[in-house]
């Protein structure tokens, strides 16, 4: 146990400055999200369970490539912001830079991998 | 890491059950947490049976009833009982709430008190709350001003006063703060519903000239941001207050600074 005052341990390291960002992050990547899926079901939902010439068709058009493209796009980032505050919510000390790396990691890499499969189809 | 179970001396073990008093008719079992410091057992829920008759109508009331004429060493903090001073929160059947505001015709059935949850205990129903104090302490709870102080007074139109309603009522209970998930997860560093509200008091205050050093103090992952809005604060506090949605005002502030 550590000799502390109170007021040293309640204040800690004090102010980090920053969070504002990633809330505000969150927030406009909610809204986009909550325009984005409506829009992704019904595109998707469209061509769902046609054969592989169709929906190649249908995602050569630009409107649900586009579309399919932001979903998983914007969906990757606001999952990334999301899980890296429950990580900081529930894991704590050493285990915790390494998660939220591979978090990150994660994120990106499916991002990057869907984004290229809908231009893969759309092109 | 999130602790799932409780460590193995914090684990409950079954308490002494009390007679009934002699020629009661009309009682009300009421379990309660017990813990001594001093005797190195682990906590227990001792039952009690308290005649209604003669018993006040608040549990506030049937504790002091327990300890005067049954249990003297059941201890718990109390004074003002009647909503004020907020010395008697507790948990009462799940509830955080104040004992002394707290019907004993609340609950249908036996009434089962514990601490405030997530606290270090003192003894019995007294959670340790220095770390709550001084966190409050550390939001500056105080009008900063760099203004001469004027001749008379600082003045505050009856509209900006006005903003202060639903902010400067807190007693200070700690209800809130240990009734939210992110505070008992994260309470080294978060500050807690009871904090941010008494911010936001000072930061809303047309009179303190401090706004931008305060909501710097805050801009923080953890101190402001660990608020998820989970709303248990504002349905736990005894005051009727909601310091949610000064949380969320704070945060409205603090992206109109960046947007």
């Amino acid at each position: 146990m550590a000799f502390m005052t109170d007021r040293k341990r309640a204040t800690g390291n004090g102010s980090a400055r920053s969070g504002t960002q990633h809330h505000w992050q969150m927030q406009v990547t909610s809204v986009a999200l909550l325009l984005l899926i409506p829009c992704f079901v019904f595109t998707f939902g469209a061509i769902y369970g046609a054969p592989y010439e169709q929906v190649v068709a249908y995602y050569q058009r630009p409107f649900p490539s586009v579309i399919a493209a932001l979903t998983i796009a914007i969906s990757f980032l606001h999952f990334r912001g999301g899980v890296q505050t429950l990580i900081e919510d529930y894991i704590h000390g050493a285990l915790k830079a390494p998660l939220i790396i591979a978090m990150i990691c994660i994120s990106y890499a499916a991002a990057a991998v869907g984004v290229f499969a809908v231009v893969r189809l759309a092109l | 890491m999130v602790e799932l179970t409780l460590p193995k001396n914090s684990r409950m073990v079954t308490g002494k059950t009390w007679p009934k008093p002699e020629g009661a008719k009309n009682t009300k079992k009421v379990q309660v947490y017990r813990w001594n410091p001093d005797d190195g057992k682990n906590p227990r829920l001792d039952t009690y049976h308290v005649d209604l008759d003669t018993c006040g109508p608040m549990v506030l009331d049937a504790l002091i009833k327990i300890k005067t004429d049954i249990d003297p060493t059941l201890t718990f903090r109390r004074s003002c009982r009647e909503g004020i001073c907020g010395s008697c929160a507790m948990n009462i059947d799940g509830v955080n709430t104040l004992a002394c505001i707290s019907g004993l015709d609340e609950a249908k059935g036996d009434i089962k008190i514990y601490p405030l949850p997530h606290m270090p205990v003192v003894k019995d129903l007294i959670p340790d709350l220095t770390h709550f104090y001084a966190q409050h302490a550390s939001i500056m709870p105080w009008l900063e001003t760099k203004t001469n102080a004027p001749a008379k007074e600082w003045r505050q139109s009856i509209e900006d006063r006005e903003k202060l309603d639903g902010r400067y009522e807190c007693i200070m209970c700690a209800c809130c703060s240990t009734s939210c998930p992110s505070y008992w997860w994260n309470s080294d560093r978060y500050l807690g519903p009871a904090a941010l509200l008494a911010a936001h008091r000072w930061i809303v205050d047309s009179r303190d000239e401090a706004t931008g050093e305060r909501l710097d103090d805050l801009e923080d992952p953890f101190k402001l941001y660990r608020c998820h809005t989970i709303m248990n604060c504002a349905k736990a506090c005894p005051k009727g207050l909601n310091p949610a949605k000064a949380i969320s005002e704070i945060k409205h502030m603090m992206v109109e600074r960046v947007v």
